[in-house]
């Protein structure tokens, strides 16, 4: 029996299946990878009706194109996304994020774009059948590890479906919040750079340079002046580090990040702001603040005690 | 042996063990980091050991900085276990179009091309960790004669099997990746491969490697094989 299939007609700029993570690689230099708005990835999973370490694709900026064949089924896109269904009997509809949506033999889904964000995320009721590698669906495109070889989806391939599950219809009155401060722990090199350096970064405004992607995110503003080294040793890094090169301009280390590094540590991007920031798309200004530890973990609980009620409401 | 524990961010511990770059130093770190590993302590999702540091990412829904931090400091480390370390061989090609930054090093250095190779070649290096890019191995220690910062603004693409130097370490690009060491050259040899499930480094801490020179005929060849 063949199981049912999505066509990739395009596979978009930066297509990729993801879930939670994979751990305990950083040694050999596999970084996390994973999902980058991981409340989306929840809800997406949740709205559809697997579950929640299934994977999903995750696109960025534009998505993939993709043309279906087998039985009715439903699919879900979440995030800030323009697509539209062509149906098989040349119908178009816009589609509509945060709400389940059927597909029949033949009808292509178009995921045109982000719309002032940068990752949004598809599934399908039943998921998607891949593998696992190393103990998880994400997919690290830099070095090849993860299910579809490692790989980026392609123009022209397939994607097999598991066997389809009960299809519910659901829906979720969401909004994706923008917040006004991202929020920074001081990092162990902190005490490298100027007080008026220190100053700047904390009032005024940085931008997302085009120099961004899953693996970290360039900024630009005033540059930060290092008093003291402008290399360290090489070591460990953590995603949300902010680390700064001798030219001064910050980059934040995302969930691809490389796992070892040799720039001063800035700061750390604080976990519950981790969504937030990666959603930022390029040509935005930012403005940082400075918190401490305890407040950065109860910044965290908040945010699962909002994620959960928010998964609550999906019955 | 840890001098000093904080935290990096709100789901990450940094164990500093002195500033001092040492096979020492690093054998500390790498008895750490082999206990942890066996423990399999609640909440701890990755451990990043380096020359001198041990990073250790945590989930912040099972633990916290400073439980983990108690259960770290009041850790029994395991008796040392046996290393097996390899003797590796990795070709290098210094062809003008892989030894990308052969003009700032002739520069900084004050130091003619075929001098610096040479200086290179002439050494057998120990892999402290390996990482950044998957595979990535940081050998040492470089002649103090040929010794130089990173680039001041890192590269966005270093291409894969480049051969970096910076102050007195050593890597192989193991795929293309932003980096800002000084390249050398380039190797055509496989470093990391993510096929291998059970052992994708070709190189691991511990292990000793020395570079051979090979004319870019060769490269090409090495390729085609």
């Amino acid at each position: 029996m063949i199981s049912d299939y999505f066509k990739v007609i395009r596979g978009g700029l930066n297509s990729t299946f993801q879930d939670q993570g994979r751990e305990n690689l950083y040694h050999i230099g596999i970084p996390f990878s994973g999902v980058m708005d991981k409340r989306n990835y929840l809800i997406t999973n949740r709205l559809i009706n697997n579950g929640k370490d299934e994977p999903v694709l995750e696109f960025a900026f534009q998505g993939p194109c993709l043309k279906y064949f087998g039985n009715k089924r439903n699919i879900v896109v979440t995030g800030e996304i323009n697509f539209m269904l062509a149906r098989n009997n040349s119908e178009k509809e816009k589609g509509e994020c945060y709400k389940t949506i059927e597909i029949n033999n033949g009808d292509v889904i178009d995921i045109i774009s982000t719309n002032k964000s940068v990752y949004g995320y598809f599934s399908v009721s039943g998921g998607f059948k891949i593998d696992k590698v190393w103990n998880s669906y994400s997919t690290t495109a830099r070095a090849n590890v993860g299910p579809n070889n490692g790989c980026k989806l392609v123009n022209g391939q397939k994607i097999l479906l598991n066997e389809k599950k009960p299809i519910f219809n659901r829906q979720l009155n969401f909004v994706n919040r923008k917040i006004e401060f991202i929020r920074v722990l001081k990092g162990t090199n902190f005490d490298y750079f100027s007080q008026n350096s220190i100053n700047n970064f904390f009032s005024t405004d940085f931008e997302v340079t085009k120099l961004t992607d899953r693996m970290g995110m360039r900024l630009k503003g005033v540059k930060l002046n290092n008093l003291k080294k402008t290399n360290i040793k090489s070591e460990g890094l953590v995603k949300g580090t902010i680390q700064v090169p001798a030219d001064g301009n910050p980059i934040i280390l995302l969930s691809d990040h490389g796992t070892i590094g040799g720039y001063p540590k800035f700061g750390v991007i604080i976990s519950a702001d981790y969504d937030k920031l990666v959603q930022i798309p390029p040509g935005t200004k930012i403005k940082f603040k400075k918190i401490e530890l305890k407040d950065a973990e109860n910044l965290y609980k908040l945010y699962n005690m909002e994620t959960n009620n928010i998964l609550n409401k999906i019955l | 042996m840890i001098k000093n524990i904080v935290n990096l961010g709100d789901a990450a511990i940094y164990c500093d063990f002195g500033e001092e770059v040492t096979k020492d130093v690093n054998s500390k770190v790498i008895k750490y980091f082999r206990t942890l590993k066996n423990k399999n302590l609640k909440g701890i999702t990755n451990l990043a050991p380096s020359y001198n540091k041990l990073i250790i990412t945590f989930d912040l829904n099972e633990t916290t900085f400073i439980e983990l931090k108690n259960n770290i400091l009041n850790l029994k480390l395991d008796d040392e276990t046996k290393n097996e370390s390899s003797k590796i061989s990795i070709p290098i090609c210094c062809d003008k179009e892989y030894s990308l930054d052969i003009d700032r090093l002739e520069e900084k250095l004050n130091k003619s091309k075929s001098d610096i190779i040479k200086i290179f070649i002439n050494k057998t290096y120990f892999c402290y960790m390996t990482g950044f890019v998957a595979g990535m191995p940081f050998l040492g220690d470089i002649d103090d004669k040929i010794q130089l910062n990173r680039l001041e603004t890192p590269r966005v693409k270093v291409p894969k099997g480049s051969v970096g130097i910076t102050e007195q370490f050593c890597n192989v690009y193991t795929f293309e990746s932003p980096g800002g060491w000084n390249i050398i050259g380039n190797t055509p040899k496989s470093i990391f491969d993510s096929t291998h499930k059970k052992k994708p480094n070709l190189i691991n801490p511990g292990d000793e490697i020395t570079f051979y020179e090979i004319s870019k005929k060769d490269y090409i060849k090495f390729y085609d094989k």
